[in-house]
């Protein structure tokens, strides 16, 4: 990001991937980040990993927040790093998690330099901060 | 017409109020004053300080009756618990159907008395085991179904006439209850003796779960159907499980879960006598499923205004039986009261919201693992959620009196509360030109969002209290590690395997035969689907391929995202 950018508003793509239809968690944390003063993206249901990345390239955002509810998330992860990095947006956007996950698979999540798990007791400020938090670094 | 107290009574009882006001608590307050200013149930309904015969003073004794009898507000049955405890009814499902099949002879030598499958999102959306879609999901919070020989295994060694079974499936519903049909005729069943229940509830999808294939109109036929063929061949058997459970854990309040849920059965109610089917000939079979949340007495209070709406609603219909009228219902405890940290304190809440759904007259209950906010339930905690029901029906003493809590000024008062709150909302739903106009409108989508964004904030400043979390919190460190379920990584090249093979090995003509037979039934809107599906997965088409034909003729609905 150009430092000239770093007065606008943060740019949050959110984004439902997978078949899991449990978006209560999501339009939590849209809602959140908007009153926050963010500008947000809200994806919808049942996006492909490709979607959301190819979403997040269109709409020059500083972050992707991926909600997963169905347990895929040790698949869908991997394919959103992968797909981030072929597109030259790995290290410019923050990805961060969120959903019900064991946590020796939020650990190996982190480790592959997903920039955190938002889980489903984190309070609507939490989750600004740890957006904030996750995109500081690259602004 | 019959009030529960005379008219003097109540005014004496009211001049007193004011006076015990003016003294007692006036002196107490000033000493000790209340905890808040308000007190709210979990709906945010309003509370008294206390309740007393003039709070329910305007009920008649009609509006409760007897248990068994219209408006069933006592229960459904004139003996409840008594005859034979509630439905001991744990979800279970992941992996392949054998997989599965496993932990449900686990659960009936436990003592559990019902199956309740649960299928992984392949299933409950309509693709296959080996779609570019089901990738990292095919077993994993659910069972794969993907052909009849799938239902086979899932059912290997289980006496159909002898259990009931209930599947948790909504879009793909028919295609289920369809292959549930074929695998029993295969085994000589009657399947009027067949008893259980498909979900099929496709209206809270749009609104809650968010679980659909087709557009709105084409999905509520397909519905209609399912009910039509039950009704006429299947007469033990429940066509659908109108929801609430999902509404509620997608942000709802307990009287909004409710009241759109009642939104939804009134329009099933349309529809299918819409068709020309009779009132009486398939209202009793329409069976209920509600969450047991964390208000102990606003959720008994739920449950009793919810047998008593339906019973007035059914009768609106022009029902004459009196079971038309006869809500039944199978609840949940609510998964979203569970917690990451302190995951034991998760047995303490799902016990009171057991209690709750017993003490509300449940026919069957499912009650949560402990381990819910980390993965599905590991066989360890599903035996301690069933055994949590045991416990309940053994011990407590429970189940011997019908509706215990009936009589209690402030649950009859919050009942009638609750009811009143549910047909306001009933007619506002109206006023918006009825429930699919206001799926489509997005009203109910906005209605949950807007409540569940409350509820986040309540819990932020701590006003609701959730311990463990936002009060009472231990450190990270002495979390005690609690052991998950683990998915068999070869689960899903297992899967894909079998139905392979069964492509390989089947009839294709046959299959494609039975397809086009069953897109030239969905394009005529008047005749039922089941009998031409059950024809398609005999010949073994998959569950994908039978989506895939009808999406040809019905199309793909498409969600305006809101938050």
């Amino acid at each position: 990001m150009m430092a000239a950018d770093a007065a606008r508003p943060l740019r949050v793509v959110i984004a439902k991937v997978g078949l899991d239809g449990h978006d209560r968690g999501a339009r939590i944390v849209a809602r959140a980040l908007r009153d926050a003063g963010m500008e947000v993206i809200y994806t919808g249901l049942h996006r492909r990993p490709e979607e959301v990345v190819h979403a997040a390239l269109q709409e020059d955002a500083d972050a992707i927040g991926v909600s997963i509810l169905s347990g895929a998330h040790m698949t869908l992860f991997p394919r959103l790093i992968a797909l981030m990095k072929e597109q030259g947006l790995w290290g410019e956007v923050a990805l961060i998690g969120g959903g019900v996950m064991p946590d020796e698979d939020v650990e190996q999540l982190l480790q592959m330099g997903v920039a955190g798990i938002v889980g489903q007791d984190a309070t609507p400020q939490e989750v600004v901060d740890a957006v904030r938090q996750a995109v500081r670094p690259r602004r | 017409m019959s009030k529960l107290f005379d008219d003097e009574a109540v005014r004496r009882l009211e001049a007193e109020r004011e006076e015990w006001e003016r003294a007692e608590l006036a002196e107490f307050l000033e000493r000790q004053p209340e905890r808040k200013d308000a007190f709210r149930t979990d709906s945010q309904q309003p509370l008294k300080r206390v309740y007393t015969p003039a709070d329910v003073a305007s009920i008649e004794w009609e509006e409760l009756g007897w248990p068994g009898r219209p408006p069933f507000t006592r229960g459904p049955y004139p003996t409840m618990y008594r005859a034979r405890n509630w439905t001991f009814r744990q979800i279970a499902g992941y992996g392949t159907g054998a997989d599965t099949n496993q932990r449900f002879q686990y659960l009936i030598a436990q003592g559990q008395t019902g199956l309740s499958v649960d299928f992984d999102m392949p299933t409950l959306m309509g693709y296959d085991s080996d779609h570019e879609m089901s990738v990292g999901e095919v077993g994993r919070e659910g069972v794969a179904i993907d052909v009849v020989d799938d239902m086979e295994a899932l059912f290997q060694d289980i006496e159909l006439e002898q259990i009931s079974v209930s599947m948790t499936i909504n879009p793909t519903a028919w295609i289920l209850l369809a292959m549930y049909v074929a695998m029993a005729r295969r085994r000589g069943c009657d399947l009027n003796r067949l008893s259980g229940t498909i979900q099929n509830d496709i209206l809270k999808e749009y609104m809650a779960q968010k679980e659909w294939i087709y557009p709105i109109r084409p999905s509520l036929r397909i519905v209609r159907d399912t009910i039509v063929f039950c009704a006429r061949e299947m007469r033990r058997y429940n066509p659908i499980n109108i929801s609430g459970y999902h509404i509620n854990e997608a942000g709802a309040s307990g009287v909004q879960e409710l009241a759109f849920t009642m939104a939804n059965a009134r329009c099933y109610l349309q529809e299918v006598t819409r068709a020309g089917v009779d009132v009486d000939e398939f209202a009793s079979r329409l069976a209920f499923y509600f969450v047991s949340g964390s208000d102990f007495f606003e959720e008994v209070a739920k449950f009793r205004a919810a047998r008593r709406v339906w019973s007035n609603m059914v009768s609106s219909f022009g029902a004459r039986l009196p079971e038309s009228g006869r809500l039944r219902f199978h609840c949940q405890t609510a998964a979203a009261t569970l917690t990451r940290p302190q995951p034991y304190n998760n047995v303490v809440r799902t016990t009171l919201q057991a209690l709750s759904a017993v003490l509300g007259g449940a026919q069957s209950l499912h009650t949560n693992g402990l381990d819910e906010a980390y993965a599905i339930p590991s066989e360890f905690a599903m035996k301690l959620a069933l055994r949590t029901q045991q416990i309940i029906a053994d011990e407590t003493n429970a189940g011997s009196v019908v509706d215990p809590l009936g009589g209690s000024w402030y649950v009859e008062a919050l009942t009638a509360q609750v009811e009143a709150e549910v047909w306001r909302i009933l007619d506002k739903v109206e006023e918006l030109g009825g429930t699919v106009a206001a799926i489509e409108a997005g009203w109910f989508q906005r209605e949950i969002a807007d409540f569940a964004y409350g509820e986040a904030l309540r819990r932020a400043s701590g006003e609701r209290a959730v311990v463990g979390v936002n009060r009472y919190v231990d450190p990270p460190e002495t979390e005690q590690p609690i052991e998950v379920h683990r998915l068999d990584p070869q689960t899903e090249a297992r899967q894909v395997d079998q139905l392979r093979r069964v492509r390989a090995k089947r009839d294709q003509a046959r299959v494609d035969s039975a397809l086009t037979r069953l897109r030239e039934v969905a394009g005529d809107e008047t005749a039922n689907l089941m009998p031409a599906t059950i024809e398609a997965v005999e010949a073994r088409a998959s569950m994908g391929e039978i989506v895939g034909a009808l999406e040809e003729v019905f199309g793909r609905y498409r969600e305006q995202a809101v938050f």
